[in-house]
């Protein structure tokens, strides 16, 4: 069974959120950056597990200049067989997927994973987009997967409930909460991922479709209106006459 | 050339965020000046009330292959109807399976997309989108400079508004391919609105100290009508169920109001609330992060703020 994994690149959970003083560029400066929680947690977790018990490798893939071979090795620490990076910025959710199909069209993937959604731009877009440029079917926030034979089982979230859907491979999936469960890299793992294979290849052409013009951050909110707790009819009126969202 | 929404239907019946796409549509039509058309896939009753929202005509396809949902065959289907009314704008809904579509019509139609977009968009030179990004955290424009472009709308970002009057379905005949992804089974949450699509919405931290206290939060939200979510750890601890989750890695919300009980306010916890147009917490401790990001709070012990709360919301519906 061959895999793929597609990895990012976003600003850890806790980081603050600055611009440029003309609010056209997100200000990197001091911040810390993670592997995507969808795609380190679940998807790269899940994809472990069903080859440690089925056998084959898994591949992580990033779009993205050299400073994130060291991300990239966190993957591999925590059991990638071996990593690629396109080498390029990665601009627009289409420019990625571009990428990932012109790299993944020659490989013959069982499958594909990505995250659900970067926890930057929240798109949710790359998969769906990486699967229509293959032409593979897509499962969306997959919760739960089994391989079975040439098929897989995928439990999926869709929003007010659970389908369970089966597909045969090759297919693209996005992994959500649950699929697996968060493995934190060892000492072994980390020894071991220095001399796994980090395979730097060239973008291809493309042009973004879309950019960012302007960022801005919400407004400041205003100081917190304190009720007291022995007076709950004054917040129920103040929740209908002034927010009127009762 | 026309606006084209793609109307989810469920169970043969629409949803909120189904009408909110249909208004969106239709203000983006008129804003371009061209027709606002409505598309339904698979059963649907009554699909000629979108009318009443705006469309100006809505077009069906019914076919076997339509029945479940695979997001190939859907964004094939949609993209040959886009084609079909020389569509330049393609609108879907932020839903599970909108987000499945988009990227695959993107590409398909060679078009710009923005997911989640938050308000109409600005076509005054040009074609601006804004979104919410960094979980939340900021907000962006994004420009459209492709001649098409795909468009899902975030849940309660828009009123719903009556912009017409209901119109005569028409059918349209497409090619449906085979779908590949074959459904097993589905369930589906009975009962409360889903909580992408809730206006008002109460929550429970790890202060509610277990889940046999939940009973207190089950009045207050069955008083407003208002759906219940939880925090991260209590769905990690079982004491709720696990699509009650909001944060970062749950669900992300945008209700009118968002209650929250007993959680203190972390980062990655606000990441998926603090879109909420209003926001009340209920806390212990005066120095709880998330009174920084309320609108009103209360420093009290939830166990006699929440049954008191609940009475003041009976007392207010009852007058
Ligand atoms: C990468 C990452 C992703 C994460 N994603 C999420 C996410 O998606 N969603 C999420 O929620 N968290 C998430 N977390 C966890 C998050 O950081 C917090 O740990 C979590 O939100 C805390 O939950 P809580 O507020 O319920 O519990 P606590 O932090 O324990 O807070 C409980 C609160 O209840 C109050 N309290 C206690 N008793 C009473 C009482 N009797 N009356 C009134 N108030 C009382 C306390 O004062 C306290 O403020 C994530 C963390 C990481 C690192
Ligand atoms: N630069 C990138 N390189 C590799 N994979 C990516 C990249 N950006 C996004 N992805 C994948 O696509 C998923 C969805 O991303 P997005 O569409 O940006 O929300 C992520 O969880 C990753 O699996």
């Amino acid at each position: 069974m061959k895999l793929l994994v597609c990895i990012s690149k976003a600003p850890d959970t806790t980081a603050k959120i600055s611009f440029s003083a003309d609010n056209k560029e997100f200000n990197s400066a001091g911040v810390q950056y993670i592997l995507n929680p969808y795609d380190e947690w679940y998807s790269l977790v899940r994809a472990l597990e069903l080859v440690e018990a089925q056998g084959g490798t898994v591949t992580v893939v990033n779009v993205g200049p050299a400073e994130n071979d060291t991300l990239i090795r966190k993957a591999l620490a925590i059991g990638a067989n071996d990593a690629v990076r396109i080498d390029a910025q990665p601009l627009s959710a289409m420019f990625v997927a571009k990428q990932i199909a012109a790299y993944a069209k020659e490989q013959n993937f069982d499958a594909i994973f990505c995250g659900k959604e970067t926890i930057d731009y929240n798109g949710a877009e790359v998969g769906p987009m990486l699967a229509e440029y293959l032409d593979l079917p897509f499962l969306s926030f997959a919760n739960h997967l089994e391989f079975d034979g040439g098929k897989a089982k995928v439990s999926r979230d869709i929003g007010d409930g659970t389908e369970v859907v089966e597909v045969e491979m090759p297919f693209v999936l996005s992994a959500a909460k649950d699929l697996a469960e968060q493995r934190i890299p060892n000492m072994m793992g980390i020894m071991k991922a220095k001399q796994k294979p980090l395979q730097v290849v060239a973008p291809v052409d493309f042009q973004d479709k879309v950019k960012v013009t302007t960022y801005e951050l919400p407004p400041a909110k205003t100081a917190v209106k304190l009720i007291d707790p022995e007076n709950m009819d004054e917040l129920v009126r103040l929740l209908h006459e002034e927010a009127k969202v009762i | 050339m026309s606006v084209l929404i793609y109307v989810e239907s469920n169970k043969g019946g629409f949803k909120k965020t189904a009408f909110e796409a249909v208004t969106y549509g239709r203000k983006t039509a008129d804003a371009l000046g061209v027709p606002c058309v409505a598309l339904v896939l698979g059963a649907a009753e009554n699909a000629g009330s979108l009318g009443s929202y705006g469309a100006s005509r809505v077009l069906q396809v019914q076919d076997a292959g339509l029945e479940n949902f695979d997001s190939q065959v859907y964004a094939n289907v949609i993209a040959q109807a886009a084609e079909s009314v020389g569509a330049q704008v393609v609108v879907l809904s932020q839903t599970a399976n909108g987000k499945a579509l988009l990227g695959r019509l993107a590409v398909r139609l060679d078009a710009g997309s923005v997911s989640g977009a938050i308000a109409l968009p600005d076509t005054k030179g040009g074609f601006r989108v804004r979104k919410s990004v960094f979980s939340g955290k900021a907000f962006a424009e994004y420009e459209l400079g492709t001649e098409k472009k795909v468009i899902s709308l975030a849940g309660n970002s828009i009123p719903v508004e009556q912009l017409g009057s209901p119109v005569a379905v028409e059918a349209l005949s497409v090619d449906v391919p085979a779908p590949k992804v074959r459904l097993v089974e589905i369930k589906r949450i009975e009962g409360d609105i889903p909580l992408p699509e809730a206006e008002l919405v109460v929550s429970g931290g790890r202060g509610m100290k277990g889940p046999e206290n939940w009973g207190i939060l089950e009045d207050l939200g069955k008083a407003l009508g208002a759906t219940l979510a939880c925090s991260r750890p209590v769905a990690d601890s079982d004491w709720r169920p696990h699509h009650e989750h909001v944060g970062q890695t749950g669900g992300v919300i945008r209700p009118n109001l968002y209650i929250a009980v007993g959680i203190s306010g972390a980062i990655q916890h606000l990441a998926g609330v603090n879109n909420s147009k209003v926001i009340v917490v209920i806390n212990k401790d005066p120095e709880a992060p998330f009174f920084k990001a309320a609108d009103y709070g209360v420093v009290g012990d939830l166990f006699e703020v929440v049954p008191r709360l609940t009475e003041a919301v009976k007392k207010f519906k009852a007058s």
